[in-house]
């Protein structure tokens, strides 16, 4: 197995190794070891990409492609506290449109960015299934429901203190 | 396991869910045979579970322990559908229906009802379950579930999630059973035929037709797959069924198998369903113990297992032959058709792929036969369909009904209306392939080809329903943004189509719009009409030109008179205070953050126009309502 450069434990290539061998030989298997391996490094490095490519035997290219393809997969690390805005429709209509833009402004970062100090990423999503809720908000997969702009902050707040 | 096996396991629980089915005389009668003083059903649905029903099971059992109650059987089932009333809690037998617990609610539940010689804590009930002289009605009474029909969503919000034994005595397996030894695989598509199911994911095609061609299909190896990759926003039936009945979509699945003559199934489901997943990882592990699927399933030495697989957020994944990419472990695109997936589908052999609604609906017509399935409905859309309700109504939810059940009676009788006392403008249904059906169609009867007719589409059943504060260049843009977004960019009409009519309608909201802006959008309509290689591009066009024609008034509005009638879209509004309610508080001029806000205490503010960047703080804080945009 090739070794990993990169800020990765010995206890998350073993992870990696384990979740490969248990896939091999399977038909599709580069998707759920996609999964898996974000599971594990919390993004898919270019690194784990090579070592995925290497051990199912097929091409880079064929491994960065399928990663760029789906946007659950990221080749940039997260934030400590992954905040994430439902813009559904559900939500959509109910504003959910200006809780994006508290939090935006709440964090001094745009959607998709991730704070200089890494505490914190904003991603939108589509529809977590919560529409009676709505708007929703999910922080480190709590979700927070029937939501306005002005209660972001307070919200934000208790987790900023960890 | 035998089919004896089966019946004795159904037999064993069939009166502990009898009880959660009858009414409360029968249900009273019926309980002390079920081992049970009474059972409390919570909802361990997605939307429950967000607003903290797992607190509400760990407080009732700890009160339980101090209350020495051993008698109740506490049941964590599915989405019971009213979601908007979460986390939502049912006791039986006497049917007591309690919305929005929290744990000190449970407790207090459990101290005052539960003990024994406890009454119902009508306070905490579900407002419409109490009539005005204090008596309750049964949920099943209200009119939230009074006008449904449950086929689909038949044991959602009645069985035990986590439980194969629960789903069983609920009748699951049973079809199965059935079909492995009492049908031949033409009978059993003949009868799917028969029954005039057609696919609930959204193209409405032909349940049975489907089998058959795949049955007619050369190849000793074939494939049955489910889509469960409910990506169209607002539409969340299929997680629910998945959530509170999964082993009916894995018994369907075997059913397909043994009529099409395959021996393994994938479902694709979305991994932003944790829980669905995880429900569904668990129902095929017991399945797979008790010998339901695997090898020689009832002695019959038919074969079947089921592996799934988790999508990773491509909207484009729902078309069939880019979820079969995706399940091979590459890019979800698509690719032209013919050939079809009856015949070149999952790794190249034949494959039958339906929605987990229709799945779902395999069971009830297998054991109460198609004649009973196809008296529901209207003349080409029979049986029922589940519609996930949202946006601006009272009883946000999911609301199973006839085909053809009126748009007036899902939204005003079962939904409870709109709140606040707006008025009706549209429901979108069919998400950003579909259109919206404008308030004048109130009466239309919902099934496939009505909904088509008027310019939108069943989909997958997301209705949502918007109201005179909705501007609908605004929703054609938001549907935009997101098939933009989601266009996989392998055919040039969809990925370049979608995001030039992106740039009109942004254009268009921001006030730059031209007359001659609305026949470029019908012409790129047109030309991704005909030339996108998949469904998605196709039907992109459809949210705005539905838009259009049935709203053309408020297109010209932006266009001509660079006016939002909704008061939406930012660029075309100012935010003014109103002298005679403005009380000079203060409060607005504090909150500003443009300093656009000037007045001195206790006289009337102003907002500067040129200043103000129309972020609407001055809005929300003022307490007197005196702040209006136009």
């Amino acid at each position: 197995m090739t070794e990993i450069t990169f800020e990765g434990t010995p206890e998350q290539a073993a992870a990696l190794k384990n979740c490969i061998d248990e896939h091999r030989g399977e038909a599709g298997a580069l998707m759920p070891v996609l999964h898996e391996a974000q599971n594990i490094y919390g993004y898919l490095p270019f690194e784990v990409q090579t070592v995925i490519a290497e051990e199912l035997n097929v091409s880079l290219a064929e491994v960065y492609g399928v990663a760029t393809f789906y946007s659950q997969f990221s080749l940039a690390p997260k934030g400590k506290h992954k905040v994430s805005v439902c813009l559904g429709t559900a939500c959509y209509v109910k504003g959910s449109d200006k809780i994006l833009e508290a939090v935006e402004k709440q964090l001094g970062i745009s959607c998709g960015e991730c704070t200089p100090d890494r505490n914190f990423s904003i991603d939108s999503c589509r529809c977590v299934g919560a529409c009676g809720l709505a708007p929703v908000m999910i922080v480190d997969g709590e979700v927070y429901g029937k939501l306005t702009a002005k209660e972001v902050a307070g919200i934000l707040g208790k987790y900023l203190e960890d | 396991m035998t089919v004896e096996q089966l019946r004795k396991i159904a037999a064993e629980k069939a009166d502990l869910i009898r009880v959660r089915r009858i009414v409360r005389e029968q249900a009273e009668k019926l309980a002390p045979r079920t081992g049970y003083r009474k059972q409390v059903l919570v909802c361990g649905g997605t939307g429950c579970t967000s607003s903290h029903s797992l607190q509400v099971i760990e407080q009732l059992e700890k009160s339980f322990k101090e209350l020495g109650i051993d008698d109740i059987l506490i049941v964590k089932t599915g989405c019971f559908g009213l979601c908007a009333l979460g986390p939502i809690m049912i006791v039986y037998p006497e049917g007591a229906f309690y919305s929005q617990m929290t744990p000190e609610h449970a407790k207090t539940v459990a101290e005052k009802h539960l003990v024994k010689g406890g009454s119902i804590v009508k306070e905490l009930l579900y407002a419409d379950t109490v009539h005005e002289d204090g008596s309750v009605i049964p949920f099943a009474e209200i009119p939230f579930y009074k006008h449904q029909m449950r086929i689909a969503l038949r044991n959602c919000g009645v069985i035990a999630a986590e439980d194969i034994t629960e789903a069983i005595a609920a009748g699951d397996y049973s079809a199965l059973a059935k079909v492995l030894t009492e049908m031949t695989p033409e009978e059993v598509i003949s009868e799917i035929k028969a029954s005039g199911l057609r696919g609930r994911g959204g193209a409405g095609f032909p349940t049975g037709l489907k089998w058959q061609f795949t049955r007619d299909a050369k190849g000793e190896k074939k494939y049955v797959c489910c889509n469960a990759d409910e990506g169209d926003p607002g539409a969340f039936m299929d997680r629910s069924v998945l959530e509170g009945d999964p082993h009916t979509v894995l018994e369907a699945m075997s059913i397909a198998g043994y009529a099409v003559g395959a021996d393994e199934g994938y479902i694709y489901v979305r991994a932003e369903y944790p829980i669905a997943v995880q429900r569904l990882n668990i129902a095929i592990k017991q399945a797979r113990e008790l010998g339901l699927l695997g090898k020689n399933i009832f002695g019959t030495g038919f074969n079947f297992d089921i592996h799934i697989r988790l999508g990773a957020g491509a909207f484009v994944c729902g078309e069939e032959t880019a979820l079969m990419a995706s399940i091979e472990g590459k890019r979800g695109e698509p690719r032209p058709r013919p050939p079809f997936s009856a015949q070149c589908g999952v790794f190249g052999k034949p494959t039958v792929l339906n929605n987990v609604e229709t799945w779902a609906s395999v069971n009830p017509i297998i054991l109460k036969g198609s004649e009973w399935f196809s008296s529901i409905g209207t003349e080409k859309s029979k049986g029922t369909k589940v519609f996930a309700v949202g946006g601006k109504i009272k009883n946000v939810g999911l609301v199973e009904v006839p085909m053809g059940t009126k748009l007036g009676t899902i939204i005003y009788e079962i939904g409870g209306g709109i709140p606040g006392g707006k008025k009706f403008k549209a429901a979108q249904t069919g998400g950003p392939s579909g259109g919206c059906i404008p308030a004048k169609y109130i009466d239309i009867g919902m099934d496939f080809d009505n909904l088509v007719a008027i310019g939108s589409m069943m989909g997958s059943g997301g209705l949502i329903v918007m109201d005179e504060d909705t501007c609908m260049v605004d929703i054609a843009k938001f549907y935009l943004e997101f098939t933009a977004d989601e266009s996989c960019g392998k055919c040039t009409p969809c990925r370049v189509g979608t995001k030039r009519l992106l740039e009109t309608l942004e254009k268009i909201t921001s006030g730059k719009g031209e007359p001659e802006d609305l026949v470029k959008i019908r012409e790129i309509a047109e030309h991704m009409k005909s030339s996108s290689l998949c469904a998605l591009g196709q039907s992109a066009p459809n949210p705005v030109l539905s838009a259009m024609e049935h709203f053309g008034d408020e297109y010209e509005a932006h266009i001509k008179e660079k006016r939002c009638p909704a008061g939406v879209c930012k660029s075309l509004l100012n935010y003014y205070i109103d002298p005679d309610k403005c009380r000079g508080c203060t409060m607005c001029a504090r909150n500003c953050p443009a300093g656009a806000i000037t007045g001195v205490v206790k006289g009337v503010h102003e907002i500067d126009t040129s200043k103000c960047i129309k972020c609407g703080q001055c809005m929300a804080n003022c307490k007197f309502g005196a702040i209006y945009k136009k």
